[in-house]
């Protein structure tokens, strides 16, 4: 193809720019104010770049009332509940749904892909009700359930699309040569299929890491994960903006590292659906 | 596939049915019934049938028809700016320049970013007095006082906006940069011995090739955007005055009130109205079945 206009490429470097600037700089802003000193916080003049750093606000998350490390180890446990639980059943369902042809099929399959156009808040209300009645309310196992009803639908329709990629004659392979089917899809299939089911394990956790609308309502100080933990730094007197914003950094942190080794395959699986048709 | 009879399918999609069957199915028909109830926990002992009570109030109800119509605008302009904006980074990285798969890497973190620190990142930037974009546009001379963002009524709404076009920029630029990445070359090459301009390059093979990506990761953000609750309401809860308060902040706060009754009947309104989104992609996933 022919080289492109000097001009346009000078646009399009101006424009990347302009995006990545505006992409980029609250989280920029976000690092800058957990290290501030607190005099330049609230200071008259505001500062794009602090001389003197400090990490105490880092320190006093963990150390004042706030207890982050307790909420980081609710959020752990019950991203990872949430995950295991939603890998197990999903893989399980998608498989069925990819290989075989039963009874039932698509009512089932649109009931899966139909989940995830129901609005957060009426689910909310009546597992509000439900958990409250259950004796569940204010328990991790009421978010690990609260949060199935998005993973679930979600990651099914994504492990259709990985599934389906993976030719079936290598399951009649293998059963050919004596295999049984459960044999088959442990020793071929699941192997080809790790990156992906891992991939869509990463987007699991990040939504129930991130997850605010139900914690909220469903947990209390002991069980709080952290958006609800980030959300009480605001109080009645005002904003602890610095132990805001350093809570906020080592919540991303490590969200992004999980995302950033599974991103590529996460794309595939998104697209795969959208792309073919 | 298979098409042997067989009971291992059953088995199979079995254990997520029933999950699905607990917390989804379960919790919509307790919704349904709690609509046609005074169901309000802070007074447990008056709860009775009240028919259609609920939904004749909402109509009346002032501010749920406001929400109604700010729901609307907050996806027409949040939705509207995310696809533009991410459509634009999309082109531009796929393009080949040096460091581009860290541009690409470093761009999709606002997606992996939670809400609740979205809506609390930008409240700070907005902030009224020690906020930087105050300060930025007082050095460029755009304005010459402080501008209190998210508390005064005209410039409130914008603001709770340009932070969802923010977050949803990363994910249009992924999904239409891989479908960007599958459009073949060889046509463009053809278009270009045709004499085709960039522009019309653009209009006639790019965009058409990669329709189905567009519709689809529209419907699924329309859906996202307007069931989202936790950008709005940590930067401004709804206010000033409700002016950011759109149907599923409003339905939030009524239930955050356990007014779940009165709630449940406006959430299954905004369920409703999300059936104009959701039946044509469900049409489309099943043209894609056959």
């Amino acid at each position: 193809m022919k080289r492109e206009p000097k001009a346009l490429t000078a646009l399009k470097f101006t424009v990347l720019f302009l995006m990545l600037l505006f992409l980029l700089f609250p989280f920029y802003w976000t690092f800058l104010t957990s290290i501030k000193p607190y005099d330049e916080l609230y200071g008259k003049v505001v500062t794009y770049w602090t001389a003197n750093p400090n990490f105490e606000a880092y320190g006093k998350l963990f150390t004042s009332t706030v207890d982050f490390f307790s909420a980081m180890k609710n959020s752990f446990i019950v991203a990872l509940c949430t995950t295991v639980v939603t890998l197990t059943v999903a893989t399980m369902a998608a498989y069925a749904f990819s290989r075989y042809i039963f009874p039932g099929r698509r009512v089932l399959m649109s009931i899966f892909l139909c989940n995830n156009m129901f609005p957060t808040v009426l689910l909310l209300i009546p597992l509000y009700s439900i958990m409250r009645n259950l004796h569940l309310l204010y328990t991790p196992t009421s978010l690990v359930l609260a949060y199935t009803t998005f993973t679930i639908p979600f990651s099914v329709w994504l492990l259709i699309g990985f599934i389906n990629d993976l030719p079936m004659s290598l399951e009649e392979a293998a059963m050919v040569d004596g295999c049984n089917r459960g044999q088959a899809f442990m020793k071929i299939v699941f192997p080809l299929l790790r990156p992906s089911i891992i991939a869509t394990g990463v987007y699991i956790f990040m939504q129930s890491w991130n997850e605010y609308t139900f914690a909220m309502m469903f947990t209390n100080t002991a069980t709080r994960t952290i958006p609800v933990a980030l959300k009480s730094l605001i109080g009645q007197l005002g904003v602890q903006w610095d132990l805001l914003t350093a809570g906020g950094i080592l919540t991303i942190i490590p969200v992004c590292i999980m995302f950033f080794f599974a991103q590529k395959r996460l794309v595939e699986g998104l697209t795969a659906g959208a792309v073919k048709g | 596939m298979t098409k042997k009879r067989s009971i291992w399918p059953f088995l199979l999609v079995a254990p997520a049915t029933l999950i699905i069957m607990c917390v989804v199915f379960v919790p919509v028909i307790n919704a349904i019934m709690m609509s046609f109830q005074n169901y309000d926990l802070r007074r447990p002992k008056d709860i009775a049938f009240i028919g259609l009570n609920n939904y004749f109030n909402a109509f009346m109800d002032k501010q749920f028809i406001n929400a109604v119509f700010r729901t609307i605008l907050w996806v027409i302009f949040g939705v509207g700016f995310q696809f533009f904006f991410g459509f634009v980074l999309a082109l531009i990285l796929n393009s080949h320049f040096r460091g581009r798969g860290l541009v690409r890497a470093v761009s999709m973190v606002p997606w992996v970013t939670p809400g609740v620190l979205i809506g609390l990142m930008w409240r700070w930037i907005y902030d009224g007095n020690a906020g930087v974009l105050n300060d930025v546009l007082m050095r460029l001379h755009i304005i010459n006082d402080k501008i209190a963002f998210l508390s005064q009524k005209p410039t409130a709404f914008p603001s709770v906006i340009v932070t969802i076009v923010w977050q949803g920029i990363p994910f249009f630029a992924l999904m239409l940069l891989a479908a960007l990445q599958g459009v073949s070359t060889d046509m463009y090459e053809a278009a270009e011995i045709d004499g085709a301009s960039r522009l019309q390059r653009l209009f006639y093979i790019t965009i058409p090739s990669i329709k189905n990506t567009i519709f689809v990761t529209g419907l699924l953000r329309i859906i996202w955007v307007a069931n989202s609750v936790d950008v709005i309401f940590n930067m401004t809860e709804g206010g000033p005055a409700y002016s950011t308060q759109t149907l599923s902040v409003y339905i939030y706060n009524k239930a955050n009130a356990l007014n779940l009754g009165y709630a449940s009947a406006m959430a299954i309104c905004l369920a409703l109205l999300l059936l104009v989104v959701v039946v044509p992609y469900l049409r489309m996933n099943f043209k894609e079945e056959k």
